[in-house]
């Protein structure tokens, strides 16, 4: 590929933990374009700054300061210990101190200090508090979009701080004062308008869907469907639109169906509830990840399922887990003896183990995979009913379907798990330099297995991570085609059409 | 950001895809393409164009294993396939071939 017109980092063993040397002011000029009016007013955002915008950001401030308890604790008690400076994929790739998770929540910290502390009212200087002003809001923006709300930081904070609830924190306020960001907008618009983030009318997801059932009959010669709007199905898929649109996502989309089908379980899309995932938490908005919430409810109700199962997607999984049912609940109509939601992993695992679905590896000879632990499944939520399941699941789902599985370093994985560089919001064109230099301590754990062990592929399970893997694997000398979705080796494994 | 086709102001976002679709033609898909470091073949035309067709009907770009099928189906099997179109587009085909296209950029995980 042609040369990057930045510096690619330089990958070394991921036992060493080298902290790079500190480049002040890296990433200063690293930000996301702003959104335009006409993304900001479909969400009920002001289209632009307008005169007076910095008190309304500290109204705002004071207004999630009451409401959300924890802000305010994560304010308040930071010791700067330094445990979080070398965590952050963002800071290990760029250098930039101002990309350490102390020093990006100081960014909040500091405004919070000289509008809600009494000594930062009485003596801002003496306790690094600060006026809001345009410059710092432009820091704000440029540096909390450096943030992919990953946690790993959280997981080292002998406080608890969770730098993800900050950062929602910075965008809401953005948000609510006209400063949003493109990317997240415009995409939420999609949702409300068409139905999912990549704005896929239904006529062209059903003909998407056709073309879909033909290849797996031509491949396999077994008729697999993939229903949508059918009444009365068992299963409500609710699942990422890149998983009908791009690659590898597809291929793990026929490995859900091939499941289904192969489990007797009728199943069905939704061309309402056409996306799982939900940017409403990336902005750090409730009402925005409620509303998209609520296309989930409905389309569970008026198709009369008993159940809903979320495909391969990190956030959506962290919000269907975890917030769901405040969010969207209660779900009293669905059957009880079933989780609320249930993720697409614990239904093929359970298959699996309780033999009602055969695997082949045979089916992915010749690959050794390794597998990408997902930040917002490893971090924000979990499977099955035992802790750790969220690690446990997908590997045994992987384990069952391939020759070999190995690990990358254990610094690297399960809830140390490093964002794939692209998460939170930020998986967009413009903020490519930082995508490639964020992903460098996973390429640097791969590169490690690649090298000691032999691994030919990384399984992920989201689809963020997916699409930023098959962006960034070639900055590094890697196929992009060593990213799979892990029911893509399952699709590949599955024996079909011996259901008895 | 804005081109300038025969003559007129042609509106384009700060990536420099089209604001009005309707205002793409020929002339102006060499000069996107030429901006992207690419020269346009009969191939990348042949993409193209079906970029257009599909969106025409559908109001979205065609997922990609709609276009490889598709490419597959005009220019032979060994084409239809995402190494091939990446050699084409190498900044991927949906969206450099959707800019060249005059289409939206596909949004989302993609």
């Amino acid at each position: 590929m042609a040369a990057a017109p930045f510096d690619i980092p330089v990958l070394g063993d991921p036992a060493e933990h080298p902290v790079p040397a500190l480049k002040p002011g890296a990433m200063a000029a690293s930000k996301p374009y702003v959104a335009a009016e006409a993304h900001q007013q479909p969400l009920g955002f002001p289209g632009e700054l307008t005169e007076g915008w910095e008190k309304r950001a500290i109204d705002h401030m004071g207004s999630l300061l009451s409401k959300y308890r924890s802000l305010r604790v994560f304010m308040d008690i930071c010791v700067k210990c330094g445990a979080c400076t070398d965590k952050c994929h963002y800071f290990l790739g760029t250098g930039d101190p101002k990309n350490m998770p102390v020093a990006r929540a100081d960014l909040f910290r500091s405004v919070y200090r000289r509008y809600f502390t009494p000594s930062g009212k009485i003596a801002p200087g003496l306790v690094g508090a600060r006026d809001m002003t345009k410059d710092v809001l432009d820091e704000w923006f440029n540096y909390f979009h450096q943030c992919s709300q990953c946690r790993r930081c959280s997981v080292f904070c002998p406080q608890g701080i969770d730098t993800a609830e900050i950062s929602m924190a910075a965008r809401d306020i953005m948000d609510s004062i006209g400063q949003g960001q493109k990317y997240c907008n415009e995409i939420i618009g999609k949702v409300h308008k068409i139905g999912n983030n990549l704005g896929l009318p239904a006529p062209a997801l059903l003909d998407t869907l056709e073309g879909l059932e033909e290849d797996i009959l031509d491949e396999t010669g077994v008729p697999v469907k993939l229903p949508i709007d059918e009444q009365g199905a068992e299963v409500l898929l609710v699942t990422p639109s890149a998983d009908f649109f791009a690659e590898p996502h597809v291929l793990g989309l026929i490995g859900y169906a091939k499941v289904f089908h192969a489990a007797g379980v009728s199943w069905t899309l939704s061309t309402k509830a056409s996306e799982a995932g939900n940017f409403g938490m990336f902005i750090g908005n409730y009402d925005q990840m409620r509303k998209i919430s609520m296309r989930i409810r409905e389309a569970a109700r008026e198709l009369g399922v008993k159940r809903i199962i979320f495909g391969e997607c990190g956030h959506a999984w962290r919000v269907a887990y975890s917030f769901l049912n405040t969010l969207a609940g209660p779900w009293d109509f669905l059957d009880p003896r079933y989780p609320v939601p249930q993720h697409i992993l614990e239904f093929t695992s359970d298959l699996i183990a309780r033999k009602g679905i055969k695997l082949d590896k045979s089916g992915n000879d010749g690959m050794v995979l390794t597998v990408h632990d997902s930040c917002n499944v490893a971090r924000g939520a979990r499977m099955g009913d035992k802790p750790g399941g969220q690690f446990t699941i997908p590997r045994a789902v992987i384990a069952a379907s391939v020759p070999k599985l190995v690990d990358m370093h254990p610094d690297t994985i399960c809830d140390k798990t490093f964002c794939c560089g692209g998460g939170g919001g930020l998986l967009t064109d413009e903020l490519i330099e930082l995508r490639v230099k964020g992903a460098s301590p996973r390429m640097e754990a791969l590169k490690d297995v690649v090298d000691k062990q032999g691994v030919t592929h990384m399984a992920a399970m989201c689809a963020i991570c997916k699409a930023q893997f098959t962006k960034v694997l070639p900055y590094y000398d890697f196929d992009r085609e060593m990213v799979v979705s892990v029911h893509q080796l399952v699709s590949n494994a599955i024996v079909l059409g011996d259901n008895d | 950001m804005a081109y300038t086709s025969n003559g007129a102001t042609i509106e384009a976002d700060e990536e420099g895809y089209l604001i009005n679709i309707s205002q793409w033609n020929e002339e102006l898909a060499g000069q996107i393409a030429q901006d992207e470091g690419i020269t346009m073949s009969p191939e990348h035309w042949e993409v193209v164009n079906f970029l257009r067709e599909y969106y025409s009907e559908y109001q979205i770009a065609p997922a990609v294993r709609v276009l490889t099928k598709a490419i597959a189906k005009k220019m032979g099997p060994d084409k239809g396939n995402n190494k091939y179109l990446y050699e084409l587009f190498p900044y991927g085909p949906g969206k450099q071939a959707c800019k060249i296209a005059g289409l939206p950029k596909p949004t989302g995980c993609v």
